[in-house]
């Protein structure tokens, strides 16, 4: 990162346009995911209101998923806070790999441009920075065309969960953990990695038996955080995630 | 707790759309104090994995005999193609199957 940064150009309603056009394929499978998202919100109960409104001002499917998992008439709000963070903590790690570019832009544009955030248009805007072509349209268009097909596939989801009557029978039930197991798996894998899974699992698993109700997750997600706080992945980071490829 | 019905949902879920919002400006404000340590780094990523292991702990524990093989089947379609989508379609059409069958 302390190598010479090509100057990242202002935002063009243009270069947004690019963006949204270059990524709107490979946003056709966010449908896919928001319609799950919809018919898992339908069985866990919430309203129709809810559910839209979580895809629209969260726009984060796995913590949406998380939360389903945690949502009942009453629901635990710090764990889910928790969760919430511990799963977009890797939007940190995102907004902060393309700083150097960023930096250059208005703090409007800056932040503007973050709130649309997502893996797989910060995948393709780093991948372009880096090549030395940067523009912050590719992060804008494509978070938009993401946000669109997202709140699409929810809403279909949403229709489409209504109409069946016992979703476990057609397996539907496993959306949401297929859908987070799939996510972890996407990952880079090594020993250590592995190692950070099973801490993860077993002092989750034993939170879950012998702590209050909940506490599982936030115990699973620190246990295993600390493996990697003290053992350091050898190799540099590549900018790498399971994005929807 | 807090409940969720209606308004008070809203409300929920405007919280978590904040946690949200501080993850995705975060990485970039904090860079502009101080650079993020290799260190940090990589507590980030691999609590970033585990908290979707500790959340699944229980559906695999406490589920049935299909819930265990769809997440087995997701598994390890991932290892084999790491495309999500064939992955999650293998889970749950192998807890279908399991239930229509068993």
């Amino acid at each position: 990162m302390t190598t010479a940064v090509p100057a990242m150009p202002g935002l063009t309603l243009a270069s947004i346009g690019q963006g949204f056009w270059r990524l709107l394929p490979l946003s056709m499978f966010v449908v896919v995911f928001g319609l799950a998202y919809g018919l898992a919100a339908v069985q866990t109960g919430l309203s129709p209101v809810q559910i839209v409104f979580m895809s629209f001002a969260v726009f984060a499917g796995t913590a949406q998923f998380a939360a389903l998992e945690l949502w009942g008439n009453q629901i635990p709000v710090f764990p889910l806070l928790v969760t919430t963070f511990a799963i977009n903590a890797r939007l940190l790690l995102m907004g902060a790999s393309l700083y150097p570019w960023l930096k250059q832009v208005p703090a409007g544009q800056r932040y503007g441009s973050l709130l649309v955030m997502s893996d797989a248009n910060w995948a393709m805007t780093l991948n372009d920075c880096q090549q030395g072509k940067p523009n912050l349209g590719m992060l804008v268009g494509g978070g938009v065309a993401i946000w669109v097909t997202w709140m699409g596939g929810t809403l279909l989801g949403m229709t489409f969960g209504n109409l069946i009557a016992n979703p476990a029978l057609f397996g539907l039930d496993m959306v949401m953990g297929c859908f987070m197991l799939s996510m972890v798996f996407g990952g880079r894998k090594s020993l250590r990695i592995v190692v950070v899974w099973c801490v993860a699992a077993l002092t989750g698993w034993l939170a879950y038996i012998y702590l209050p109700e909940n506490t599982h997750v936030v115990v699973g997600a620190v246990g295993g955080g600390l493996v990697g706080l003290f053992w350091l992945d050898q190799q540099p980071a590549k900018p790498q995630e399971a994005s929807e490829s | 707790m807090m409940a969720t019905d209606g308004i008070n949902g809203l409300m929920v879920i405007l919280l978590m759309a904040a946690v949200t919002l501080i993850t995705r400006f975060g990485g970039v404000l904090v860079m502009s104090v101080v650079p993020i340590n290799p260190r940090v780094e990589s507590f980030i990523n691999a609590m970033s994995g585990s908290v979707l292991i500790a959340i699944l702990v229980p559906v695999a524990v406490e589920g049935d005999v299909a819930a265990r093989m769809a997440l087995l089947a997701t598994a390890g379609v991932m290892l084999a193609l790491r495309r999500p989508m064939p992955a999650i379609a293998a889970g749950i059409a192998v807890a279908a199957g399991w239930r229509y069958l068993m």
